[in-house]
């Protein structure tokens, strides 16, 4: 036994995970159980995951261009964007923090991206090839995303605390706007993005 | 109308024969390697004790600063919603609002949530509702970011550690804390039994 629920007449629940069994086109099904909406695969899903990702791919531009963080004080005024504070902290010498922003805030949203550009691209291609690989790769993605918001909440919570008058201010910049949304633009990419589509070519080619 | 024995892996579709695990034992699909279900000990009674742990936590983390900072005379510290209050009047509205919604209203939501389904069953019977109290769990979920925050204001406080004289708050503790209890209750939820509970009050 080794096929898919759908082919087999059965629809799970995403949100309970119970079977049912239907035949004819699924629409405007609900779990007996919980309620969800049913579908054999998340609607549209592909066509979703585009739309949000192509906006994230606009958004990443002002989101490292535009600085997070405006930070005033005597002295004048200085900005700073997402890359030239983790080069700041790591001239500074902490560069554990550096690292952790680095990896945080640059080269989780840019691996992200690319890797959910792979997904789609293989999966409208209708590709066979690793697909356990390839779903690792999607669980992977959800995990890691999340991740990203520590620089939104750096730049939070030094906005509430640096508020010294003329002496020393820190504002969020509008980089901070642009970063924001890519990160939740991407989380919803992750989510419209239905991982059974991975395996649904890799079935119809009988293996 | 159902399968009852059946079950198909959420990340691949392949159906399998469901089969009974030991407590505490959990079901990897075969084929792409998802956790497809798993059988906690005493799972619904667990989740209910981290919520309620949680719930206590959540108020306190809200209720007192996070952090003060004290430089060149000056004293300032702020509270979880001070920050926010702070990014709106900063005309960083969005901003404001994911921080709102990712640290303050996800996670209160899904204590509050747990604590809603769990307690009255519990107590022998079944809330009104449920079903859409349980399809809330299952949306709030990848929302609430309070172990994310926590790094997050642990990194700010580094930075600020040179400039300044930083005084952790009660509600950083807090922050920590409920960030496992937090993880805990969900990971200790044990839907499965979840239901059966429903089906036995019925």
């Amino acid at each position: 036994m080794n096929v898919s629920a759908v082919r087999l007449g059965y629809l799970s629940c995403h949100a309970c995970g119970l079977l049912h069994r239907h035949s004819g086109p699924a629409h405007g099904l609900f779990c007996t159980r919980c309620g969800a909406a049913l579908h054999a695969r998340k609607q549209d899903s592909v066509a979703r995951a585009w739309a949000l990702l192509i906006a994230a791919y606009v958004l990443i531009v002002p989101a490292n261009v535009l600085p997070v963080m405006v930070s005033g004080s005597l002295f004048g005024s200085e900005k700073d964007t997402i890359m030239s504070g983790v080069v700041y902290l790591w001239n500074d010498g902490s560069w554990p923090l550096a690292m952790i922003l680095f990896i945080a805030s640059i080269a989780v949203p840019f691996s992200k991206l690319g890797a959910m550009t792979f997904l789609l691209v293989s999966v409208q291609r209708r590709s066979t090839l690793a697909p356990e690989q390839r779903t690792r790769l999607y669980r992977v993605l959800e995990f890691v995303g999340r991740w990203s918001m520590i620089d939104i909440y750096v730049a939070a919570i030094l906005t509430a605390l640096v508020q010294f008058g003329g002496l020393m201010s820190i504002q969020a910049g509008p980089g901070a706007i642009a970063f924001g949304a890519v990160v939740v633009l991407t989380m919803f990419a992750a989510e419209t993005f239905d991982p059974r589509l991975i395996w649904d070519p890799v079935e119809s080619h009988g293996r | 109308m159902h399968g009852p024995h059946l079950h198909a892996c959420h990340d691949c579709d392949l159906l399998q024969r469901e089969i009974p695990l030991p407590p505490g034992g959990k079901a990897r699909c075969p084929r792409c390697g998802a956790i497809l279900y798993r059988r906690n000990v005493n799972g619904l009674d667990r989740t209910l004790a981290y919520s309620m742990g949680a719930a206590v936590l959540f108020i306190i983390a809200n209720a007192f600063p996070i952090v003060g900072l004290a430089a060149a005379g000056h004293h300032t510290s702020t509270t979880l919603l001070g920050t926010v209050r702070m990014l709106w009047h900063g005309d960083m509205i969005s901003v404001a609002g994911l921080v709102f919604t990712t640290t303050i209203l996800m996670p209160g939501l899904e204590i509050a949530a747990f604590l809603y389904m769990l307690l009255p069953l519990k107590l022998g019977w079944v809330p009104q509702g449920l079903p859409a109290v349980f399809r809330i769990v299952h949306a709030v979920r990848p929302w609430g970011m309070v172990e994310v925050f926590m790094l997050g204001t642990l990194v700010a406080l580094t930075k600020l550690a040179h400039l300044a004289s930083v005084e952790p708050g009660v509600a950083l503790f807090s922050f920590g804390a409920l960030m496992f209890l937090v993880a805990a209750a969900a990971a200790s939820f044990d839907t499965g039994a979840l239901w059966e509970r429903v089906e036995q009050l019925r």
